[in-house]
């Protein structure tokens, strides 16, 4: 590789690099410098890259998160239908945690996110890849505790 | 009452599987336009249907394809289902309830513009999307509507999934391309526009879920049947997004140029408490607000337009006479802050200024002048910026302070929000 600010990767191989931090996030639970480097090795890019590229994406995490990354909407639309204020103040007293902060079991992360798209159907929170909407207090106890227990 | 076209499947059971699809006209069109027509021919149809784009910005879908060049060069579709703006909530349900519909009109597009490979961009918070879409694929496949010599055709495509992995932006085409190419999605420069340099440097067509969605409609039922649905100029029908205030939130697919009154109140069920509308936002987090008595208005482009708004993504949030306006456009500032992908400036900065003189004014810390502050930042983001995502944040705001002054002035002199205290 010849040396300057500009570098250029493979771009069949570079185009692999979302999927290539989705896998290595799953395995190393988040963007490790272990599994930024690892997947600059095998893309062929210099790992800043990776990072540059990483970093700018609001999925990737660099810091370690809990098992469970419960996540809620704090846009426009679910705010009118109510509810989705007092889903987080809710969650935060169920948790203990503010938003931003992981549970001391480290099981769960509560973050707010922008629109989940579920406008039609709030309050609606998300842990992991499961969206659960028309949420009641009930139900949120419930998610909760079978999370707890699996 | 209009019979739904796009979200006629979606009522039926198990409507994302192939068999229900094929059971119910599903990959009729793609016979058709595989062997009765020349892609000239196709494209010409879809000029003739006056189909125009429904990711937001309504460019004619047939002057699109008419851009690709006609040289054997390898050329690639992308499928736009990045929906991420504030309110919009239709892709997600065309994607998840009915992927074949998609897939079909991704196979004819490819084959009018002579593309043999396309992408679904899909948002990476869309994990039931990803799941419907990669099965819906493989069935595809199986079945031989896509992948080599399609149905006997002698046309073979390829289809794959990547997923975005959270930043709105990439709803902008070039920033979409950009991150399928492994980058940071900030838009690029135009010209050359994706249909002359896309996809790695090559012709890319890049269209939204909702307008594919359309085209094996028009290629069974014809161009004319097609443009005598909806208006003159915005042809066909549209899935519209209600949420807010309303008693029935949900999708609603009405033919273009239906008034704003008749969808909230026939169809999403009218205003709990038979409150008053203060206020309406017509097409997504980014068009600018309407008043509550201009609910005449007819849901097209040009009308819209013509009324001080845009037509968007047709997500209609609806907000009753107890909203306060200063939080709505502080929530809308705060979507678009941080979401600003920190390219340039005016936006970068222009859009963090905003969200922290309008968390003030909610706050109860307002100073006198900070109207006049927001309008100036306004106006020094909108058309400066790189991509129109300086020009989303403005309309919204700008249209807030012009319409509701008052609140603005109100909340500075009493030291903040009156109605929610």
């Amino acid at each position: 590789m010849t040396p300057g600010i500009v570098t250029r990767a493979d771009p069949a191989k570079r185009a692999m690099l979302l999927t290539a931090l989705y896998v290595a996030q799953e395995q190393y639970g988040y963007l490790t410098p272990e599994a930024v480097e690892r997947v600059a090795d095998r893309l062929g890019m210099p790992p800043r890259e990776v990072y540059d590229t990483a970093t700018f994406y609001s999925m990737f995490r660099t810091k370690p998160a809990g098992k469970y990354v419960v996540q809620v909407c704090e846009g426009l639309s679910c705010h009118l239908a109510g509810g989705a204020e007092n889903l987080l103040e809710y969650l935060q007293k169920q948790l203990r945690i503010k938003p931003g902060q992981t549970t001391r079991d480290g099981l769960f992360t509560l973050v707010t996110v922008q629109c989940l798209a579920a406008c039609g159907s709030s309050p609606a929170m998300r842990v992991n890849d499961t969206l659960y909407d028309n949420l009641t207090f009930d139900q949120v106890d419930l998610i909760l505790q079978e999370l707890r227990g699996g | 009452m209009f019979e739904p076209i796009l979200l006629k499947r979606t009522m039926l059971p198990r409507s994302e599987t192939i068999d229900v699809y094929l059971a119910n006209g599903g990959y009729q069109a793609l016979q058709k336009a595989l062997h009765e027509y020349t892609p000239q021919q196709l494209i010409d149809i879809v000029k003739a249907s006056k189909l125009r784009g429904r990711g937001g910005a309504g460019f004619p879908a047939g002057l699109k394809w008419s851009f690709m060049p006609k040289d054997n060069v390898q050329k690639y579709l992308c499928v736009n289902t990045d929906e991420g703006e504030p309110g919009t909530f239709k892709d997600r349900v065309l994607i998840e309830k009915d992927p074949h519909q998609v897939i079909e009109g991704v196979v004819i597009a490819a084959y009018a513009v002579g593309a043999s490979r396309a992408f679904v961009y899909i948002r990476g918070e869309f994990f039931l999307g990803v799941k419907r879409w990669i099965k819906a694929i493989a069935d595809a496949y199986e079945r031989g509507y896509l992948g080599e010599n399609i149905l006997g055709s002698g046309f073979s495509l390829d289809l794959t999934v990547h997923r975005g992995a959270g930043a709105y932006i990439c709803g902008e085409e070039t920033a979409m391309i950009n991150s399928l190419e492994g980058r940071r999605g900030e838009p690029r420069l135009k010209p050359p526009y994706p249909a002359q340099a896309g996809y790695l440097s090559q012709p890319t067509l890049v269209h939204n879920v909702e307008t594919l969605s359309n085209i094996p409609h028009i290629v069974l039922n014809g161009a004319d049947w097609y443009a005598s649905i909806g208006t003159e100029k915005s042809t066909g029908s549209k899935v519209f997004c209600v949420s807010g205030h309303v008693y029935r939130r949900g999708t609603y697919e009405l033919p273009l140029g239906v008034s704003l009154r008749e969808l909230i109140y026939e169809h999403a069920g009218g205003v709990p408490g038979n409150k008053k509308i203060k206020a309406v936002i017509p097409g997504g987090a980014s068009t600018p607000l309407l008043t509550g008595d201009k609910l005449d208005v007819r849901m097209d482009f040009e009308s819209l337009v013509a009324a001080g708004s845009a037509l968007g993504t047709g997500a209609v949030i609806v907000m009753d006479e107890d909203t306060c306006m200063v939080d709505v456009a502080r929530r809308t500032a705060r979507f678009f802050a941080h979401e600003s992908c920190g390219r340039c400036t005016p936006c970068r900065i222009g859009g963090q200024t905003i969200l922290r003189i309008l968390e003030a004014i909610e706050a109860g810390e307002g100073k006198p002048g900070d109207v006049e502050r927001l309008q100036s930042l306004c106006d020094g983001i909108a058309g400066r910026t790189f991509c129109p995502m300086g020009d989303a944040l403005v309309g919204p705001i700008r249209s807030s302070i012009a319409l509701f002054a008052d609140e603005y002035e109100d909340h500075i002199k009493h030291g903040g929000c009156r109605m929610t205290a």
